[in-house]
Order: C-alpha cells, then sequence, then structure tokens
C-alpha cells in the first residue's frame, strides 16, 4: 500500500495534500475503488456488508442508549422506562437496538451459511474465517451482556442460569460464579460490570471485523465457483458494482428491519421482560433470545452422567457435558478449515455434500424448537438428535466426505461459468 | 454446591412450570389499536382512566406515569391539574429538613396507594397487587388476558377447595386470585354517559392499560409508515442504479 | 471510478442523483432521532414551572429557590434599596437597564443566580456572604459585581443577571417559569 501511494493523483488539491502525507485516499480507493472482486457474486454476497451496517446501528443506537441508562440494580428498569416515555425519540432508539441485536444475528447466521455453502473457510482463507469466529462469539458475549441490562425478569433469570454454568467447572466452579457475580447472587454488581463490557465489546468486535476485512483484502474474496479468478475478465473493480449491490441489499434488508420496529417491536420479546428483577421469584417460562437457542438446546441435550460402570463414581456429570458440548459446538468451527478435507470449495459441485449441509440446517432448525421448548416428549428428542447430527457432521461426515465424495467437474474460470 | 443446586433446580423448574399449569384459553377480543395501523380509541381510555382512578388505583399503583401524561389523552392542561391536585404527595425534606405534604402538580407520578410492596402485601393479605403501568406488556395474552381476568370472577365450581381469601377466575392461571372482584355492573357512572356494564368497564379500563404501557404506539406507527415508504422508494431507485451500473458490464 | 459513470445520459445522472440524495436523506432522519434524543425529555420539561412561597421572607431578607436544577433569588428589597437602585443613572450601565424594568413589584426583586460570565452562583443571597462593591451580589469566580438590581456594575461579567419569566399567583406565591 505504501508503495503505490507516491503514484496516485487527485484531482482536488486538498485530497492530494493530504494523501501525499497519509495514503488514506490511495488506500480507500485500491481497497474499496478498484479492488478486483469476482464477478459472478450472488446476493449471499450482500451480507458482509449488511452485517457491518447494523454493527454500526448498534453502536450508534447503544451510545445514545447509554446516555440515559442508569447502570444500578435499582434504577436500571425504571430508567430505560424513562428512556421510553419521555426521552424524545427513546421508544425508537430502545426498538431499534433491541430488534437490531436479532436482525444483527440474522445477518450474521446467513453470512456464516454463506461461508459453510461455498466453503469459503478453505485455504488460504482459513485465518479470515477464524476471525469471523472470534466476532461471532464476541456478538454472544455482547447480546448477552445487553440483555442483562434492562434488568427484567428475563433479564435477571437469563443472567443468573447462564452465568451458572460456570459452576460445572470442577473444583473453582463455585468460587468461579461468586467471582462473575460479584456478590453471592445476581445483583446490583452484577449488571454493572456487564454495563462496562456490554459498552466495550463492541468496540473490540469493530477491531476484529477490521483485521477479518484485512485478511479478506490480503486474499480476495472467494465466489461462488469456489474457483479463484484467474484473468481479469473473472473481475470487476468492487466500486461502482458492489458498492451498489451492497447498498441495494442493505437497503432491502433495512425495510425488514425497520418494519419489525416500527410495526412488531415486540414480536421477539417474552412478556417477563416487563417485569423488574425479582430475585425471590422465578417467571414461570425462560427462554433464551432465539439466536441462542440451538445453543441452549444442545446444553439441555445431555441428561445422563457418566460414571465407572458398577460403581458410584461420577466421571463427567451431565451438566457439565453440556456446557462442554455447548462451547465445544462453537470452538470446533475455528478448526472447520482442516476438517474439511475436500479440495473443492463450493457446494454446488459437491451433490452429497450439499444435502449434508442441508440436514445440518434442519438439525439447527430442531435445535432451535428444541431450546424454546421446555424439555419434555418430542423436544428432548429433537434436542438429541440435532446434537448428535451437529457434531456428526462437523466432525465425521465432513472429513469423511471430503475424502470420499465424488465431486462435480468444476468450471475452468468465472468468466467462462459467467457466460454459460 | 449450592450453585449446582440452585442451577439443576433452575433449569428443571423454568422448563416444567411452564407446562405445568393447564392452557387456559382466553377468548379473543377486538382492540381497535392492535390492527397495523390502528390507533387507541381516546373516549374508551378516557373512560378507563376513570375506571382506574375511582376504582383501581386504590390497589394498583402506576409509577410510570405522570398525572401530566394524561394530557396525551385529549385531557386540558387545566384539567390534568385539577386531576393532579386531588392528590398529596409527600416532598421534601424542607429548609427545617422535615418532609412535608403538598398538592400534587402535573410533573408528579401517579400517586402509590401504598408507602412500599411490603406494606402493600400487608394491606392485601400478603399478596402483591402488580404495578399497572407496564401490565398490558408484561402478561401473556395481554389486553385478553387482562379483560378476561377482570370478567373472570365466578363462584368456585362445586369440589374445587379454595385457599383462604383466595376468589375463583376462570381466566388466572390456577384460577384461584387474591384479588377480589374488581368491577360489578355501575361500579362507576361515566362523565360521557356510556353505560357501566362491567364488561363495558372491564373493555375501557384495558384500553386505558394498553395505553399506559406504550404510550407512543401512535407515533410509532406514523413514523413506520414514512419510513417503510421511503425506504421501498429507496430500494427501488437502488435496484434501477444498481442494473444500469452493471449493464454497462456486458 | 467516476469514468464509468459519466458516460451515461442525463436520465442516468438523473438516477444517481436521486439515489444519492434518497441516502443522504436517510442518514439524515436517522440521525435527528439521536439528536434530538440529547434535548430535555418530557419530565424534564415538566419541571419547568415552579411555584415559591414568599409570605416568610422579611424585608431586607433574600431566599434562593430552585428552578431548573439552577438558583433564583428572591430579594425582598428594602425602601431604601430601591430608591438607591432606582435614583442611579442607568443608562451608562454595561447592559444599560432601568430597575423598574426589571421587576414586577418594586421590592420583589426575582433573578437566575448564574452569573453571566462563566456560569458560577453569586454570593450575597445569605446574611454575612460578600455582597460586593454595589451592594447586591459578587461573584467569587472572577470577580464580577452586582448591584441590588442585579445587574453588572464591575468585573467581567457581560450581562445583568437574567430576570427569569415568573407572575405572581398571589401575594404571597410566585410561579417561576
Amino acid at each position: 500500500m505504501a508503495g503505490s501511494a507516491k503514484t496516485e493523483k487527485f484531482d482536488n488539491k486538498t485530497i492530494q495534500w493530504i494523501n501525499d502525507r497519509l495514503p488514506v485516499f490511495s488506500m480507500m480507493q485500491n481497497e474499496y475503488g478498484k479492488f478486483p472482486t469476482p464477478r459472478n457474486f450472488n446476493y449471499f454476497w450482500n451480507f458482509g456488508a449488511i452485517a457491518m451496517a447494523m454493527l454500526g446501528i448498534m453502536i450508534v443506537t447503544g451510545i445514545f442508549l447509554a446516555m440515559n441508562y442508569v447502570p444500578t440494580g435499582s434504577m436500571a428498569f425504571e430508567s430505560i422506562e424513562r428512556m421510553s416515555r419521555d426521552v424524545n425519540y427513546g421508544w425508537l432508539l430502545r426498538y431499534t437496538h433491541m430488534n437490531g441485536a436479532s436482525f444483527f444475528f440474522i445477518a450474521v447466521y446467513i453470512h456464516i451459511f454463506r461461508g459453510l455453502f461455498y466453503g469459503s473457510y478453505k485455504k488460504p482463507r482459513e485465518l479470515i474465517w477464524i476471525f469471523g469466529v472470534v466476532i461471532m462469539l464476541l456478538m454472544m458475549a455482547t447480546a448477552f451482556m445487553g440483555y442483562a441490562l434492562p434488568w427484567s425478569q428475563m433479564s435477571g433469570w437469563g443472567v443468573t442460569v447462564i452465568t451458572s454454568l460456570f459452576s460445572a467447572v470442577p473444583l473453582v466452579g463455585d468460587g468461579l460464579v461468586t467471582w462473575l457475580w460479584g456478590g453471592f447472587s445476581v445483583d446490583s454488581p452484577t449488571l454493572n460490570r456487564f454495563y462496562a463490557l456490554h459498552f466495550l465489546l463492541p468496540f473490540l468486535i469493530c477491531a476484529v471485523v477490521f483485521v477479518h476485512v484485512w485478511a479478506l483484502h490480503v486474499t480476495g474474496s472467494n465466489n461462488p465457483t469456489g474457483v479463484e479468478p484467474k484473468s481479469e475478465k473473472d473481475t470487476i473493480p468492487f466500486s461502482p458494482y458492489y458498492t451498489t449491490k451492497d447498498s441495494f441489499g442493505t437497503v432491502v434488508f433495512l425495510v425488514l428491519f425497520m418494519a419489525m420496529v416500527f410495526f412488531a417491536p415486540l414480536l421477539l420479546t417474552e412478556p417477563d421482560h416487563f417485569k423488574q428483577f425479582d430475585p425471590m421469584q422465578t417467571p414461570s417460562h425462560i427462554v433464551p433470545e432465539w439466536y441462542f437457542l440451538p445453543f441452549y438446546a444442545i446444553l439441555r441435550a445431555f441428561t445422563l452422567d457418566i460414571s465407572i460402570p458398577f460403581t458410584h463414581i461420577v466421571l463427567l456429570t451431565a451438566k457439565l457435558q453440556g456446557v462442554l458440548a455447548m462451547f465445544g459446538s462453537i470452538l470446533l468451527l475455528l478448526f472447520l478449515p482442516w476438517l474439511d478435507t475436500s479440495p473443492v470449495r463450493s457446494a454446488r459441485y459437491r451433490p452429497v455434500y450439499k444435502w449434508c449441509l442441508m440436514l445440518l440446517i434442519a438439525a439447527m432448525a430442531a435445535l432451535t424448537y428444541a431450546g424454546a421448548k421446555p424439555p419434555e416428549g418430542a423436544a428432548v428428542w429433537f434436542g438429541r438428535v440435532g446434537t448428535f447430527y451437529y457434531f456428526l457432521h462437523f466432525l465425521v461426515i465432513v472429513p469423511w466426505l471430503g475424502k470420499n465424495e465424488k465431486t462435480l467437474p468444476l468450471p475452468k474460470s468465472i468468466h467462462e461459468e459467467v457466460e454459460d | 454446591m449450592k450453585k449446582t443446586l440452585l442451577f439443576s433446580a433452575l433449569l428443571l423448574t423454568l422448563s416444567s412450570q411452564a407446562f405445568a399449569a393447564e392452557e387456559i384459553a382466553l377468548p379473543k377480543q377486538h382492540w381497535p389499536h392492535k390492527s397495523l395501523f390502528g390507533a387507541y380509541d381516546k373516549a374508551a381510555v378516557q373512560r378507563g382512566f376513570q375506571v382506574y382512578k375511582e376504582v383501581r388505583s386504590s390497589c394498583h399503583a402506576m409509577k410510570f406515569l405522570s398525572y401530566r401524561n394524561l394530557g396525551d389523552l385529549g385531557y386540558t392542561p387545566d384539567e390534568v391539574k385539577a386531576v393532579a391536585a386531588q392528590y398529596t404527595v409527600t416532598d421534601g425534606p424542607n429548609d427545617d429538613g422535615e418532609m412535608f405534604e403538598r398538592t400534587a402538580l402535573p410533573s408528579d407520578p401517579f400517586k402509590s396507594p401504598f408507602k412500599n410492596d411490603k406494606a402493600a402485601r400487608a394491606a392485601n393479605n400478603g399478596a402483591l397487587p402488580p404495578d399497572m403501568s407496564l401490565l398490558v406488556k408484561a402478561r401473556e395474552g395481554a389486553e385478553d388476558y387482562i379483560f378476561g381476568v377482570l370478567t373472570g370472577f365466578e363462584d368456585a365450581p362445586a369440589g374445587l377447595e379454595m385457599q383462604p381469601g383466595m376468589n375463583y377466575n376462570k381466566y388466572f392461571p390456577g384460577h384461584q386470585i387474591a384479588m377480589a372482584k374488581p368491577l360489578a355492573d355501575g361500579q362507576v357512572s361515566y362523565s360521557d354517559g356510556t353505560g357501566a356494564s362491567l364488561e363495558q368497564e372491564a373493555r375501557d379500563v384495558t384500553q386505558f392499560l394498553a395505553w399506559a404501557s406504550e404510550p407512543h404506539m401512535e407515533q410509532r406507527k406514523q413514523t413506520g409508515l414514512k419510513v417503510i415508504l421511503f425506504l421501498l422508494a429507496f430500494a427501488g431507485i437502488m435496484y434501477k442504479a444498481k442494473k444500469k451500473i452493471w449493464a454497462q458490464l456486458k | 471510478m467516476d469514468s464509468t459513470l459519466k458516460k451515461g445520459g442525463n436520465r442516468r445522472d438523473f438516477l444517481y442523483l436521486t439515489a444519492g440524495a434518497m441516502g443522504a436523506v436517510s442518514v439524515g432522519s436517522a440521525v435527528w432521532p439521536l439528536v434530538d434524543s440529547m434535548n430535555p425529555a418530557a419530565d424534564t420539561l415538566a419541571l419547568a414551572s415552579t411555584e415559591v412561597d414568599i409570605s416568610k421572607v422579611e424585608v431586607g431578607q433574600a431566599i434562593t429557590a430552585v428552578w431548573r436544577g439552577a438558583p433564583v433569588f428572591i430579594r425582598h428589597r428594602t425602601p431604601e434599596e430601591i430608591a438607591q437602585v432606582r435614583g442611579e443613572d442607568w443608562q451608562s450601565l454595561r447592559d444599560p437597564q432601568k430597575d423598574e424594568d426589571r421587576v414586577k413589584k418594586a421590592e420583589w426583586l426575582i433573578i437566575k443566580g448564574v452569573c453571566t460570565h462563566l456560569g458560577c452562583i453569586p454570593l450575597g443571597t445569605k446574611p454575612g456572604q460578600p455582597r460586593g462593591d454595589f451592594g447586591g451580589w459578587f461573584c467569587p469566580c472572577h470577580g464580577s459585581h452586582y448591584d441590588i438590581s442585579g445587574r453588572i456594575r464591575k468585573g467581567p461579567a457581560p450581562k445583568n443577571l437574567t430576570v427569569p419569566t415568573y407572575e405572581f399567583v398571589t401575594d404571597t406565591l410566585v410561579r417561576i417559569g
């Protein structure tokens, strides 16, 4: 980047002056103007830009909400009510932020599915994928902590249940939970630290997004064929082609998002979210936000302690199995670039893998259903089968298929495929 | 260990309790403000406020509302002031360090019937009458539930053993409610001449509570309509612009 | 990157201009709620007027009332003080104003207790506090002296102490704001 800076010429003298000293304009032009991008992206490729827009919306609305929020147990619920009732457009900021979390996850989950389908995690893009998984983990932590802030029944008990997961850690578990809480129950100190972290983490996400995109600009984007661009015919400049396409996609996404904010802002919100946290009374029905449901179902899928046969020595409690499986289900994604051994990237040319991926989607749907329901009857089996397939898919099917699948012939180049 | 137990108990109770109580089918009512562009029926909401003020405010607080909010219901500033002036609130401390009583002003929050939750429980047989400012949003079934409970008081079916001090209600989960039947035919006499049947009172007070829990609903829907129409047009223009640009490729 | 855009005809230019304008409008209208959320909220505005009972303020005394989170000085002026501020040549003052224009009733002076220099609270309301060279108020931050009509007489402040909007509800009850 630094080398090419000297050669750039801009009509505007001020821009030229700045660029000679700090080549930001050269960088913009190289990375977002001329940046050679495969010409055959479909609309799945919009979701990176959309996710970025959502991150921006969440940070901006969050900062203005923070100006009216009081992070103490006695005031939090009230301050949010005041915000929704008395602060100018406070209701809009709140509903945008609240539903924004859901739409951010929608965009990111589609973005991840895109990566899985077209093999975007494969060599040489492993680091891009790993940074992406880190972003998802940070998003989950941020969303969870944000959910605590209204200090409602759902907030308080959600925090209680999820932080209590750490009590499954052998030996130090209970101490760890007390440390997380800053007391002997979920109370004001817990809320206050969650608030501090909820404010901090998004900026950490921004930093990881930056390296995620930086790494992407080193390797260049994958594309629906999974075949690397070979000549200039295969690529087009990012601007104006993808700037307009991304903008169009983002506006369409915003239509859906805003329709929810203005006409169904509470569709995904449980009634218990409008009762102040009462540490003496657990609500009768507590479920996490929809984007956590599959992982919540994995947590609950384990019900049998593993013990040494014919003794009462428990090696692994059901609870610890659940906790390990839940965290494991996300962490194993970090190893996906090496678990998938197939030389072909795009599922378009992998007929069997394509169906396995659809099964994974079905498993996620089953897990979502199981996570939303009390663990009884069919929901239990949905949870178990979903969990079983989830791990089977990544740990067995993907490595095995890579070596044994008969793939379809790949197009010679991107432009050949486009012109067909 | 304690936490382990707590946690397991939580997971168990949380998940089982929801389905332990039998599902009660609430009759669906028609609420004008629930439709896509529906607004509050101001006359009904005003009547509902009258029901709240004359009947229900003796037990239920509405701490997130202030008298000034009544202005949004169509009351004039003088009327709002007159409503507020019916109450005295504690203010202070004054220069002598003493708390003192004064007439409430429009800027004051609705006066709570009890000093605190414990006082409320003590006066109500151990049960806490919930704050009603968010009640519609905080109950499964929302408006239909409130209306159902208000109109659902009946004599307990034969054979059902009632706990002392409890009342039978066909729409309350578990059917035993500490609240005595609050509304009856002719409980209030409406200033606009509407007949005060039990059902009318329940319908009106429910709409008042719906307004109280979401006072910005009308502004939200109106703004929303403009935003969506604008964004749809914007999306159309962006689509055309994108197509024009991509047409240059071939 | 502009070369591709410039080739098109007027219709195309119009399309891009419209798209750009709509983008600008969306950003603009998204920014307004954010900015407006920082304005005083409805509950803050509701406290914009306050009523003060002045029946217990003796002649020669002053009290401080709170209005919009800031002090308001209410001084029950003596006949000598009134005569003094009304006898002076007001036209030569830094911020020329007649005392008659600053009060509704000659014996009651009601002014915001916020120095017009940089917002400190001037001394002189409580007995024993320095009242400056002109017998009114003295701002300790940068040494502004105000007279018994709240007018700036000496020091850095540019303006007289502000008179809030107020009215006498009764002879002993003032509504400020």
